[in-house]
């Protein structure tokens, strides 16, 4: 299949989405069980990379700024913007896509191969609405909130590798957090989030709904979503960066 | 009742349906037989309406199916209740949750009510101690009565079965056999059957469609097959010795009660 031939039957897997759901209370269960499983499900993983990504970053940047003339507050700074402009959004939206997005396209493609997604098409069921459009509203929810943990636990990294390392004191790690903060920032990593959060699910739903064949495809279909993903994060990481900053 | 008229369908080039028009009657077992790539399963997607046919119509009873918008569609499906293959149960759900699932998306029942629906089902399918088994928990046959089970649960006008047997031990088979044929009398549904499985086509088969490579070959019934002159249909139900052997034992008894 061609390229263009991919972004035709991706734009009408989500097209198909928008249909009045046949019973509310069944699509906001499987909302609220999306969430849980993207959300809940990725949080230790998120955790884990975020504290060792502020850490690293400190440790990094106190290595690089050796200068007199630079104050040690600077270090502070660069990890706080590292984390919010970068670090925070991409990583982590880069671990989810392998992560979740995996997940996801796993999950439709065995329902797919053995044929639950028929099943349910027979009871009258709008599959993409049902099945697709909750795991990315799901994802447009709780991923946001994931990447603002991930900051605080960067930040919250950084500090305290910084303190334990005896680079740089937590009094003046917290000076240097307050100063020169823009707003702007943390706008644009959750515009980023909305952004990375859509295509992981969305990708990751195109790939898996659509699988055909057996269980090998499955997992080839589950790999071309999280390398797909990746690559539409970084590019679009690009595109969002030279537009917005 | 349900009426395919000059259905045709292709893939790519590969044409799978040349013209096919056929008719399921309502309280009976209406078996469509043929060898692998006959295109059986194909014609039953495109009755169900998991295909679109690319030429011809599909009634039930006087509703055209091929018409309609996808609203209508999602309303008559509610009266199709399906049996596939693999039983295709939701694996994360309980045998239970399985069977209250069309229920929790289409009725307004109570949470009790439609456990007695759960219970008064499973009891139809001879299952008990099941509820809150996991798919993978329990056997191929059992899979397939739960497969039933949520496939009446709202009561269908239609049921599909495809492949029922696929997968069984002959005896486990009959029992299947014998409550999709039970089904469809009591509740006088329009069943349609893909099998290509002798016993099934000679225990409930009231009306047999026989494919062979995307054509409609022969059509009858169990008691006008085993008599037909058709040759394919022939090479396809008695390939096995034991069946042209008792093929031959039959039309002997038959000569005799002729005089």
């Amino acid at each position: 299949m061609n390229f263009f031939t991919h972004v035709g039957k991706y734009i009408l897997t989500l097209k198909g989405m928008f249909t009045k759901p046949e019973n509310a209370k069944m699509y906001w269960k499987e909302l609220m069980q999306q969430c849980v499983d993207i959300g809940v499900g990725s949080l230790p993983i998120v955790i884990i990379i975020s504290v060792f990504l502020g850490a690293v970053t400190t440790v990094q940047s106190a290595y690089q700024l050796v200068s007199p003339l630079v104050p040690l507050t600077a270090i502070a700074q660069v990890v706080r913007d590292s984390v919010m402009l970068e670090l925070s959004p991409t990583v982590t939206c880069l671990v989810l896509a392998g992560v979740s997005g995996s997940k996801i396209a796993s999950e439709l493609g065995n329902m797919r191969i053995s044929e639950q997604i028929d099943a349910l098409e027979i009871m009258g069921i709008n599959t993409k609405a049902y099945l697709i459009a909750p795991k990315i509203l799901s994802a447009i929810i709780v991923i946001p909130f994931l990447v603002i943990i991930s900051m605080m636990l960067a930040i919250w990294g950084g500090r305290t590798a910084g303190e334990l390392s005896g680079i740089i004191p937590t009094a003046t790690f917290d000076r240097g957090l307050q100063e020169g903060f823009s707003g702007f920032n943390l706008a644009f990593s959750l515009i980023k989030a909305y952004t990375f959060a859509f295509l992981i699910s969305s990708v990751a739903s195109y790939y898996g709904y659509n699988v055909k064949g057996g269980a090998l495809e499955i997992g080839k279909s589950s790999t071309s979503a999280v390398v797909v993903s990746c690559i539409l994060i970084l590019f679009s990481d690009y595109v969002l960066a030279a537009l917005l900053l | 009742m349900i009426r395919a008229v000059n259905i045709k369908k292709s893939f790519g080039d590969k044409t799978v349906l040349h013209d096919i028009s056929a008719e399921f009657q309502t309280g009976k077992c209406n078996l469509i037989i043929g060898a692998s790539g006959s295109g059986k399963t194909v014609l039953q997607k495109l009755l169900v309406g998991l295909f679109e046919p690319d030429s011809g119509s599909i009634f039930y009873d006087d509703l055209e199916i091929t018409s309609m918008g996808d609203e209508e569609r999602k309303l008559l499906r509610q009266q199709i209740g399906m049996l596939f293959q693999g039983s295709a149960l939701f694996d994360s759900m309980t045998v239970e949750q399985n069977i209250t699932f069309p229920l929790d998306m289409f009725s307004k029942m109570t949470r009790e009510k439609k456990l007695l629906r759960v219970n008064e089902v499973l009891a139809r399918v001879n299952l008990k101690d099941v509820n809150k088994k996991y798919p993978g928990e329990i056997s191929g046959g059992m899979k397939k009565r739960v497969g039933i089970a949520r496939a009446i649960v709202l009561n269908p006008k239609y049921l599909f079965c495809d492949e029922p047997n696929s997968g069984l031990d002959p005896q486990t088979s009959l029992l299947i056999d014998k409550l999709i044929s039970d089904i469809t009398y009591e509740f006088n549904m329009t069943t349609i059957i893909n099998s290509h499985d002798m016993n099934s086509v000679m225990e409930i088969g009231d009306t047999i469609l026989y494919m062979h490579q995307g054509f409609k070959e022969w059509e009858g019934t169990k008691k006008e097959i085993i008599f037909s002159k058709n040759k394919l249909l022939n090479e396809f139900i008695f390939a096995s010795e034991f069946l042209q052997d008792a093929k031959e034992m039959r039309m002997i008894e038959a000569a005799k009660i002729r005089g």
